[in-house]
């Protein structure tokens, strides 16, 4: 187990340092320069911008030197908001993000898992065609059409909800739903999907002709076996929510860390491009990693490590 | 019971070597379960056609498709030219779908806009399946190291900064649907990967996966024709993600100049620029959003159907 | 296992960081709603007696120190920070604030500035001539790598200490005693007055910057010296400023406590105007969104107020067709800009024929444009027609090159695009091509014109026309992207730096400006900008200045 999981992160240091070269060399390719405004600079303070931040030096020799600070834990300071260290705004923005998406992860589970479940058992009746016809509102109205539909009925005309702000639990509840309406419905959609099939195999018929009610079935039984394809999709649903949604964020002005991962961007924040890239990264690898873990739990046959085919 | 009863009388009875005749492997389909009357897709073909459901979606699909490709040519107004002193109007006889904010008629927008939709949603769907379940089969059923590998692969595209990548598009390609398409394709189909993998790293476990190997079928066989077909359920539901996916994508893109250019719109496009007039002018939001959410009903209901045609315990 | 992990202190230190921020944060999870709690019991109690005035900001101010900002977010913050020796009035104009005296000598060139002995730094140091010496200088210093240097190349040896070719000893700015700042100037420059209230003007404390050079990022170590202290900063969140009780002029201000909320999006900025979470929207803190102005304008809820910005699209002066001068004028002329600004644009801007908006005014408090109208050219399809086929038949063409028009990705900016294209397809019968590109993609384009016409906006740094006539049309100005060159134009604007009266000078730019356009059309000038306005009942005093930055520091709540 322990070279087992020693090779993985091998593995990951050397897919880090991949993403982190191509990276790196992506964005310097693109037009555009971080010390680049509308109004054009005199050619002394271009050169004065490019020494302070370095790049006047061949693009390998910053890449290097990148590479050296980033080995001593140092990810480089802003080249927009100016003196503030990237892993400081990281740390900082990420905070709210990680609030907002975990609420967000839970409730999609719950939610979906519920209408998934709801939806196999009661396989083309009423029950099924109710909760597959939310799953495909909740696909087919994106955040930016339900969010400030929301905002405006429930907080501006009604009241009951701020329109802005993350201060109490009840700021929460908007931007929550916003964030899991996708995921809910992809969730419900292929828990039903397998669990249709798992119902249908034979173990489930052993377990009905032994007595076992639906429900018990459903809870010991199928919902294990079912998971599989949930387990998947939140492995990498979790790297994508608690890093902030551009979209969610901006309209509920939440100081989440999403909108760097654009802002950043159009800004050609070089540090801060590559911090946050680094970032969603390292947390990608290792959500998809406990979610290989999990297959095991879902499913113990797994446990070989998938050597069967050889 | 009879079953066992049998084997343990056949055992009694003296096994000769003259009692068996050799077959020459080649001749026989080993794993082929073989079901006389229908071909595995007759037998779809034919419980796809009962599901009424099903069959309405696949309607649905095609009326759309219909109106998309005939509308533009009928109807009387243009998607271009402007009528500054008619913005804004709700739909009346004139203008069904009322007007925009520099006074085109919705109408026509929306079904131009359903050309660049549809076609957009479908194609990168299919691109993401086939590209999806190829590199997601492979991970999946050889593991181990090749799995590592094409793993963390598509771990780096997926983790690339998009925005990045879209940007360098731009300056190496001429706007057009094609450079979408690519530019959807480069990671589009990751997800789609990892769902397929997981299925195979499940599947290729079972009973009739390792009976199927231990008769000798070919690996590729294996995959394709035993392993996928079984993924098949979250595979669809996966790919009818992907449509709405596609089209809101499109409309990212398109905002940022890769994609078609105004003024035409697609529906995502005309979604986007419907928001900000969400209270004030709520047709210019609600006829693209309906006509988008009454597509991802169709393709959604047409997967379902074809999940429980391709499943095959649901045979009768 | 922890032995294999030591292989990489790098991957460590991500996945410490990761894991870190995920602890800390399930921490913040516990503490959060009591924090909050207190803080809105805290405002509630507030709100009764003390004043407090609450805005938004599009963006998290990129830096808060003098010499380092660049952008309207935060000069409209720094503008209750800091004081300057003046402070410009709603209108433009120059007021004395440290300053209590300005003699300016014969030749024009050398200021003697008399400095107030009463203002402190939030600290309780006294703020002297020599912080200003300091400040300038530090901004000028090629280490300080400051953007908006160029802002103090007005004075001797400026430019030259910033290249690196003269010392900061040799620089024009001296405190020859503890409240006297002696200013020598490379040439006359009768707006030096107004020059001095630019934020890269404001003094500095010189023991906090050089203690820190992150000083001016977080609240608790900025050292200020105007109206307003920070008291907290969350990044990306919220700026709170509450009066300052040792600002010298103190009576002058009313409202105890200012909140800025960074809100990106326009509708929500709306929405909180709406469910009384904020007392202001426009002039660069928050914006109305596109599709609601026009109403409101109309329900006298919203206020317009011009703003010295120009919209205007650029041609390519150095590649077919737009390097005919008729061709220009054609594409120019056969846009209808009234109703552009009516039915597109939507709140009540100017249609603009000439480049100098008409908030800008000349030293002495007149405004440009009425002693310079800009009647240089209507708006006549007929005209048009027949300029663009004679144009057309200059160049030898038989129709026109496909054309396309570059603008940056903007929903605003989309709509007009495509309603000149239209306009231009009705009135010449031509096929415009649009294409958008991000910001800084496109920047990179139109400096490199790889364009036939681009979108352009230009705002004003300081109130005078010489924003908008060298820095535009000159053909060594930086910002000409459209490479527009006419020697005669060059010479009057080299000539008008360089005029004895302010009068002559401004003669100069209006002449070039004429010639640039009347006969070249060497731009395509669309409106001049305006902004739309919300305030709250109760508070006055708070405006938009000329330039359509937000003016709140004088304001007061009834």
């Amino acid at each position: 187990m322990l070279r087992f999981i020693s090779g993985k992160f091998l593995f990951m240091l050397l897919s880090m340092f991949l993403l982190i070269t191509a990276t790196f060399f992506l964005m310097n390719a693109i037009p555009g320069s971080p010390l680049q405004g509308e109004k054009a600079t005199s050619e002394a303070v271009q050169k004065n911008l490019e020494a302070y931040y370095g790049l006047d030096k061949p693009l390998i020799v910053q890449y290097g030197k990148y590479l050296e600070n980033l080995l001593h834990g140092d990810l480089g300071i802003s080249m927009k908001m100016k003196f503030r260290s990237v892993d400081k705004m990281i740390a900082e923005s990420f905070g709210p993000s990680l609030r907002l998406g975990i609420t967000a992860l839970i409730t999609s589970v719950v939610v979906g898992c519920i209408l998934g479940i709801l939806a196999a058992m009661h396989h083309r009746k009423l029950l099924d065609n109710l909760a597959m016809t939310i799953a495909v509102i909740g696909l087919a109205i994106p955040s930016i059409v339900l969010a400030p539909t929301m905002q405006y009925f429930l907080g501006t005309k009604l009241g009951w909800f701020n329109v802005a702000g993350l201060d109490g639990p009840l700021d929460y509840v908007l931007p929550t739903i916003a964030l899991a309406s996708g995921p809910i419905a992809f969730i419900a959609r292929l828990l039903r999907s397998t669990m249709i099939e798992v119902l249908g195999s034979d173990f489930i018929k052993t377990a009905k002709s032994k007595g076992l009610s639906g429900y018990v079935i459903v809870v010991k039984h199928a919902f294990r076996n079912s998971m599989l394809p949930v387990v998947t999709y939140l492995g990498y649903l979790t790297a994508g929510i608690i890093t902030g949604s551009v979209v969610v964020e901006n309209i509920f002005a939440i100081p989440g860390i999403g909108k760097h991962f654009v802002t950043s961007i159009i800004d050609r924040d070089y540090p801060l491009i590559m911090g946050i890239t680094i970032f969603y990264a390292a947390i990608l690898m290792l959500t998809r990693f406990l979610a290989d873990v999990a297959y095991v739990l879902v499913d113990p046959r797994m446990r070989s490590g998938g050597k069967v085919g050889k | 019971m009879s079953s066992t009863h049998e084997l343990s009388k056949m055992r009694s009875d003296e096994l000769t070597p003259d009692l068996f005749e050799k077959l020459d492997r080649d001749d026989v389909r080993v794993d082929t379960v073989s079901r006389a009357s229908l071909t595995a897709w007759q037998d779809i073909r034919m419980r796809l056609t009962s599901n009424k459901l099903a069959m309405f979606g696949f309607f649905l699909i095609i009326v759309m498709v219909l109106l998309a490709i005939f509308m533009p040519f009928i109807w009387p107004f243009d998607h271009y030219t402007n009528n500054l002193t008619n913005t804004n109007k709700p739909p009346d006889a004139k203008h069904w779908f009322g007007t925009d904010d520099l006074g085109r008629d919705m109408f026509e927008r929306v079904w131009m806009g359903a050309r660049i939709s549809l076609f957009v949603g479908v194609a990168a769907a299919l691109i993401d399946l086939v590209i999806g379940i190829i590199y997601g089969g492979i991970m999946g059923y050889y593991g181990g190291k090749i799995d590592e590998v094409m793993n963390r692969f598509a771990e780096i595209l997926y983790s690339i900064p998009y925005l990045l990548v879209v940007i360098l598009l731009l300056v190496v390609m001429e706007p057009s649907l094609t450079t979408i398409i690519i530019a959807m394709s480069i990671t589009g189909w990751v997800n789609m990967a990892w769902i397929v993998r997981g299925q195979v790293m499940q599947l290729k476990n079972q009973e009739y996966a390792l009976a199927s190997k231990a008769l000798g079928a070919g690996e590729m066989r294996i995959i394709f024709r035993h392993l996928i077909p079984n993924a098949m359920g979250p595979i669809l539901v996966t790919l009818t993600l992907t449509i709405p996916n596609a089209i809101f994508t499109e409309a990212f893109l398109s905002f940022l100049g890769l994609g078609v250019q105004s003024p035409v719109a697609s529906w995502g496009t005309m979604i986007n620029d419907g928001v900000g007039g969400l209270f004030y002018y709520p047709w210019r939001l609600f006829f693209p959003a309906i006509f988008l959410s009454i597509v991802i009903f169709a393709f959604n209901v047409f997967g379902d159907g074809l999940r429980d045609a391709f499943d095959p315990k649901l045979r009768k | 296992m922890k032995g294999k992990f030591k292989q990489s202190a790098k991957f460590l230190s991500i996945l410490v960081i990761a894991i870190s921020m995920l602890l800390s944060a399930c921490t913040n999870n516990g503490d959060k709603p009591t924090a909050n709690e207190g803080n809105t019991n805290a405002s509630n109690e507030e709100t009764k007696a003390p004043q407090e005035f609450r805005f938004t900001l599009g963006s998290n101010p990129p830096s808060l120190d003098p010499a380092l900002m660049t952008d309207a977010q935060s000069s409209i913050v720094a503008a209750g920070l800091y004081e300057g020796l003046t402070r410009l009035n709603t209108k433009g104009e120059p007021e004395n604030a440290i300053a209590q005296d300005i003699t300016v000598s014969e030749d024009g060139k050398t200021y003697t500035i008399k400095l107030r002995n009463d203002v402190k730094w939030s600290n309780g140091d006294s703020v002297t001539a020599h912080d200003f010496e300091y400040a300038w200088k530090r901004a000028l210093n090629p280490e300080t790598a400051s953007e908006y240097a160029y802002m103090l190349y007005y004075l001797e040896n400026g430019e030259k200490y910033n290249n690196g070719e003269a010392t900061a000893d040799e620089v024009g700015v001296k405190a020859k005693d503890d409240y006297t700042l002696e200013v020598k100037l490379y040439a006359p420059a009768p707006y030096f007055t107004s020059l001095i209230a630019h934020y890269t003007y404001l003094p500095v404390h010189q023991a906090t910057v050089e203690a820190a050079p992150d000083w001016a990022s977080e609240a608790k170590s900025i050292v200020s010296n105007g109206p307003f202290i920070l008291t907290s900063w969350a990044h990306g969140d919220k700026l709170v400023l509450e009066k300052n009780p040792n600002y010298f002029n103190k009576d002058a201000i009313s409202f105890d406590k200012v909140t800025i909320s960074i809100v990106v999006d326009n509708n929500t900025v709306y929405q909180m105007f709406e469910t009384d979470k904020i007392d202001w929207i426009g002039a660069q803190a928050g914006s109305l969104p596109a599709d609601l102005t026009q109403q409101l304008i109309k329900d006298g809820k919203a206020e317009v107020t011009p703003v010295a910005s120009l919209y205007y699209y650029l041609f390519n002066n150095e590649k077919p067709p737009f390097n005919n001068v008729k061709v220009r004028k054609a594409f120019a002329m056969a846009i209808d800009r009234q109703s552009l600004v009516d039915n597109v644009a939507q709140a009540n801007q100017q249609p603009a024929y000439g480049m100098v908006p008409p908030s800008i005014s000349v030293p002495g408090g007149q405004d440009f444009r009425e002693a310079y109208p800009d009647n240089y050219f209507t708006d006549n399809v007929e005209e048009a027609k027949k300029l663009l086929a004679e144009g057309l038949a200059e160049e030898g063409l038989s129709e026109l090159p496909e054309i396309t028009l570059l603008y940056n990705t903007d929903d605003n900016h989309k709509k007009l695009a495509e309603a000149i294209v239209d306009m231009w397809r009705k009135a010449l019968g031509v096929e415009v091509k649009l294409a958008n590109q991000e910001w800084g993609t496109f920047l990179e384009t139109r400096k490199a014109g790889q364009f036939d016409i681009a979108r352009s906006g230009w705002g004003a740094d300081i109130n005078h026309p010489i924003n908008f006539t060298y820095d535009l049309i000159h053909s060594k100005s930086g910002n000409n992207d459209g490479r527009y060159n006419n020697p005669k134009v060059d010479e009057l604007l080299n000539n008008s730096l360089v005029a004895e009266t302010s009068d002559k000078s401004i003669q100069m730019m209006a002449e070039a400006e004429r010639i640039a356009i009347e006969e070249d059309m060497a731009a395509l000038p669309l409106f001049y900008y305006t902004t739309v306005t919300m305030l709250k009942d109760g508070f006055t005093g708070v405006v938009s200045d000329y330039a359509g930055h937000l003016d709140w520091v004088h304001g007061s709540k009834q």
